[in-house]
């Protein structure tokens, strides 16, 4: 087209620097819950695009578990025709405006970049994504609408779960003609999306529009329902009237340290503690739900959740929340981007330290934490190097609230009611490459699969299972 | 879906009874098992215990005690008006063994879990005897509906203003040692202490006790551990492996410390509702 006279020649591009990201102060940020990253402005978004080389053997995209068109969507960036841009995202992805907030993108993308490799800064692919996310949603581009419906197909897919996993697979089959309805646990929909990822990073109006998009396309969202309790699988296939069955519960069992201490009041899971704060808006002052504030937080973890979880309670007016973990810093698995922003808003890092006690007042009240020095050994199997205890190391954290942001582990509620279900050691459900369960007309995919993962590998699993689910039905259809 | 009362009427001066339609709730449904309500926009999530449900009507009965913001905005609830959120059922149901004598103990609003109880160890062939305490002769509720499926009821006063003089745990080692059935099996539900009480009466003479455990709750699902007890030593959380647990291996003293720890907040809660 008319790309011509802005697209600078390669060494033109390789002199422009990475551009950064605005983001609110980091004073003010630590007591509100408006989100941090401002988004990039149409001029900045064209000039980071031009950094990207339109590599012929792009390997950014090979980093993408939904391998987006990244070249092409940069280019159209590059030449200012946004709405050409999302076209090429919304192929592969139907919710950029989430992926381009919460992906690692330092792992995966931009880890791949040819211009990161070859000593710069790689392009900002995760920047550039939302920007043209939020640009489609608001210009009301139609585009960012999924398309009309194509024929309506007979069949009815249920779906358990609303996170990104199940949302994307209940699109995908909306759009191909199906009856979709998605049934969630909570009293709204969006799985970890909204209650447990706050608001600051990524702001649950965009999570809204989303399932508000899906509705229009014609998506039942049953909330309140526990599937396993309310309904089970079975009756879902049978009485119930479904032809087949998406399992996206995600994997939503907190785990705690095990250690003395744990059920004195001010210890929390994440889980809990995100919970009550995201979905249940503990942070409006004029929310009745209860939440417990401190001068004094330490958050156990060094993952996304922890992360979360230390910066809300810096947010609720902690003076000192801390982040303990067993590893260094280089090994923390949360994304570089908030590990930054927290430190930027003060928050402190207690690395090598492993809690062997959580010591409580005569009222039964959290008030410090005990732990115990630890050094990093040799790389294990799996790559990470173990820590082990140093002998006389102990000291104590004073503190009034605990939160536990160890990981999950799959919730067995679901499967327990549905034994011929195979799951693995861990309790993780057995599919195969289609994500088809052991069980005829059941597919699984996220979590739930892959124990704790990522967003985008979740709706990754929507989207390749929702075609799996589609072939399968198609199969089975009898001729008319 | 909409949640709507379809009656509501006081059984006691804190103690409301509502009817509401949820016909998810009704379709698997047993004994023991409760509700998740969520009554205040972008409020608090509370368990409810299914006092009763109708498959062909479409609605349960839920019997609540005015402790709190969120109990008193489902008690101000009338007839034609909703509740935003009903998820269930949840928990795990009673467990209903063939026994020959159940006598079910049931304290204040705690009557309400006990009378699904009744019916369903009733129907399973079993003596069934109820003891059902409360402050005065107005807060013992649900006397006569037990009545009509209980062998007999023995209610019970802290004044003597209405049966029994005392607590419901006096009345219990009594009705033990006078029983013509031997009593081989007891559920206790109401305030912790109470629970606690029974638990005390009956673990000498090796009598199976059961008691339906009051956590303080936010999703019923297993995910978020805030539900969590320690019973005979493990840690459980009430809302997936309960709520139902043995009596004589509870940790009361723990599951009374953690139901206060919000009781500043709720103070402060009740008075901006007020
Ligand atoms: C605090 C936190 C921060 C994170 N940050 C990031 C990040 O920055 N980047 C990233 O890529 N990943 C992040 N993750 C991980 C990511 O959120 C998950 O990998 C992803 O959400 C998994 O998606 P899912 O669809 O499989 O399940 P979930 O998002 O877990 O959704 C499952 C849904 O199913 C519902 N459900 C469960 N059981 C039932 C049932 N029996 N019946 C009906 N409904 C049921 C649940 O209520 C839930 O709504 C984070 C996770 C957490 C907890
Ligand atoms: C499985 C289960 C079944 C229940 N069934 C019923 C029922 O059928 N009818 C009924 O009226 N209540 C029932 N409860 C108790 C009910 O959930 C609480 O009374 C309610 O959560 C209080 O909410 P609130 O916002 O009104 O009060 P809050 O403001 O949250 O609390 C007020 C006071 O009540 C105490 N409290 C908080 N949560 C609980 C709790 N779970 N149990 C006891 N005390 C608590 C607090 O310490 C505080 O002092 C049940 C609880 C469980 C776990
Ligand atoms: S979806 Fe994630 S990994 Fe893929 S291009 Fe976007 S930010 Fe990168
Ligand atoms: S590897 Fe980097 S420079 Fe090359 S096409 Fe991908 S984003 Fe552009
Ligand atoms: S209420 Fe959350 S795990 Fe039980």
């Amino acid at each position: 087209m008319n790309d011509t006279p802005i697209k600078p020649k390669a060494a033109e591009r390789m002199k422009i620097p990475r551009q950064a990201m605005d983001a609110r102060n980091a004073v003010a940020r630590s007591a509100s819950f408006a989100e941090v990253n401002l988004g990039f402005v149409e001029q900045v978004a064209m000039m980071e695009a031009r950094r990207c080389l339109d590599c012929k053997d792009a390997k950014c995209v090979g980093g993408c578990p939904v391998a987006i068109d990244i070249p092409a969507f940069i280019d159209r960036v590059a030449v200012g025709d946004f709405a050409g841009a999302a076209d090429v995202l919304l192929r592969d992805n139907a919710l950029p405006g989430i992926s381009g907030r919460v992906c690692p993108q330092e792992k995966q993308c931009e880890a791949k970049c040819i211009r990161g490799n070859k000593g710069g800064d790689p392009v900002a692919i995760g920047y550039l994504e939302r920007f043209v996310a939020d640009w489609a949603r608001e210009h009301g581009d139609r585009r960012l609408c999924p398309p009309p419906k194509c024929e309506k197909k007979a069949e009815n897919v249920a779906i358990v779960g609303s996170g990104p996993a199940g949302l994307t697979a209940a699109g995908e089959l909306a759009k191909r003609g199906y009856g979709v309805t998605v049934f969630e646990a909570l009293h709204e929909a969006g799985g970890v999306l909204v209650y447990g990822i706050p608001e600051f990073r990524l702001p649950k109006s965009i999570v809204r529009g989303e399932v508000e998009s899906l509705q229009k396309l014609g998506v039942e969202i049953e909330t309140n329902v526990v599937i396993g309790r309310t309904y089970t699988i079975d009756q879902l296939l049978g009485e119930m009237g479904f032809s087949a069955v998406f399992i996206a519960n995600g994997a939503g069992l907190p785990m705690f340290l095990n250690i003395p201490g744990e059920n004195l009041k001010g210890v929390y899971s994440a889980n809990e503690y995100l919970t009550r704060i995201n979905l249940m808006k503990a942070y409006d002052p004029n929310s009745s739900t209860p939440v417990m504030r401190a001068k004094e937080v330490v958050v156990v973890g060094g993952g996304n959740t922890a992360m979360d979880a230390v910066r809300v309670a810096r947010r609720l007016g902690a003076e000192r929340a801390m982040l303990v973990y067993r590893r260094s810093r280089a090994e923390m698995p949360a994304r570089i981007e908030e590990v930054l922003h927290a430190e930027e808003e003060g928050i402190i890092f207690e690395m090598l330290a492993d809690p062997a006690e959580i010591l409580g007042d005569d009222g039964g009240w959290v008030r410090a934490v005990r732990c115990v020095r630890v050094q990093l050994g040799e790389p294990d199997a799996s790559g990470r190097r173990k820590p082990t205890r140093i002998a006389g190391s102990e000291f104590e954290i004073p503190c009034q609230i605990v939160i536990s942001a160890l990981g999950t582990r799959a919730n067995p509620l679901l499967t327990q009611t549905t034994p011929d279900l195979k799951t693995n050691q861990w309790g993780y459900i057995v599919t195969d490459e289609n994500g088809m369960t052991s069980k005829g007309g059941v597919f699984a995919g996220g979590d739930i699969v892959r124990g704790a993962a990522t967003v985008i590998l979740a709706m990754g699993d929507g989207k390749k299972t929702a075609g799996a689910i589609d072939r399968y039905l198609s199969l089975n259809r009898r001729p008319t | 879906m909409t949640y709507q009362v379809l009656d509501a009427r006081w059984l006691s001066p804190n103690v409301k009874r509502l009817r509401v339609r949820a016909p998810h709730v009704t379709h698997n449904c047993k004994p023991g098992q409760f509700v998740i309500v969520r009554a205040l926009v972008d409020g608090e999530r509370i368990p409810l215990t299914i006092a009763d449900s109708d498959r062909a009507a479409g609605t349960i009965v839920l019997i609540v005690q005015v402790v709190g913001a969120t109990t008193k905005a489902l008690c101000a609830l009338e007839a034609g008006q909703a509740i935003l959120d009903v998820a269930g059922p949840l928990g795990k149901p009673t467990e209903i063994h063939p026994v020959r004598h159940a006598v079910l103990v049931g304290g204040g609003v705690g009557t309400a879990v006990i009378y699904p109880q009744a019916k369903a160890l009733r129907d399973a062939g079993a003596r069934v005897s109820a003891v059902v305490g409360g402050r005065t002769k107005p807060f013992v509720i649900l006397e006569e509906e037990l009545g009509r499926v209980c062998d007999d009821v023995f209610p019970c006063t802290d004044d003597g203003s209405h049966g029994f003089h005392g607590f419901v745990s006096d009345r219990l080692k009594r009705l033990i040692a006078g029983a013509d059935v031997p009593v081989d099996l007891v559920l206790a539900a109401g305030p912790v202490a109470m629970m606690s009480a029974v638990a005390e009466v009956t673990r000498p003479l090796a009598i199976h006790t059961v008691a339906s455990l009051n956590p303080i709750m936010v999703d019923g699902t297993g995910m978020c551990g805030g539900c969590r007890v320690t019973c005979g030593g493990h840690v459980k959380f009430a809302c997936v492996d309960g709520p139902e647990f043995d009596a004589h291996l509870v940790d009361f003293k723990e599951l009374t410390d953690r139901l206060t720890a919000y009781r500043a907040f709720e103070n402060c809660a009740m008075e901006r509702s007020a």
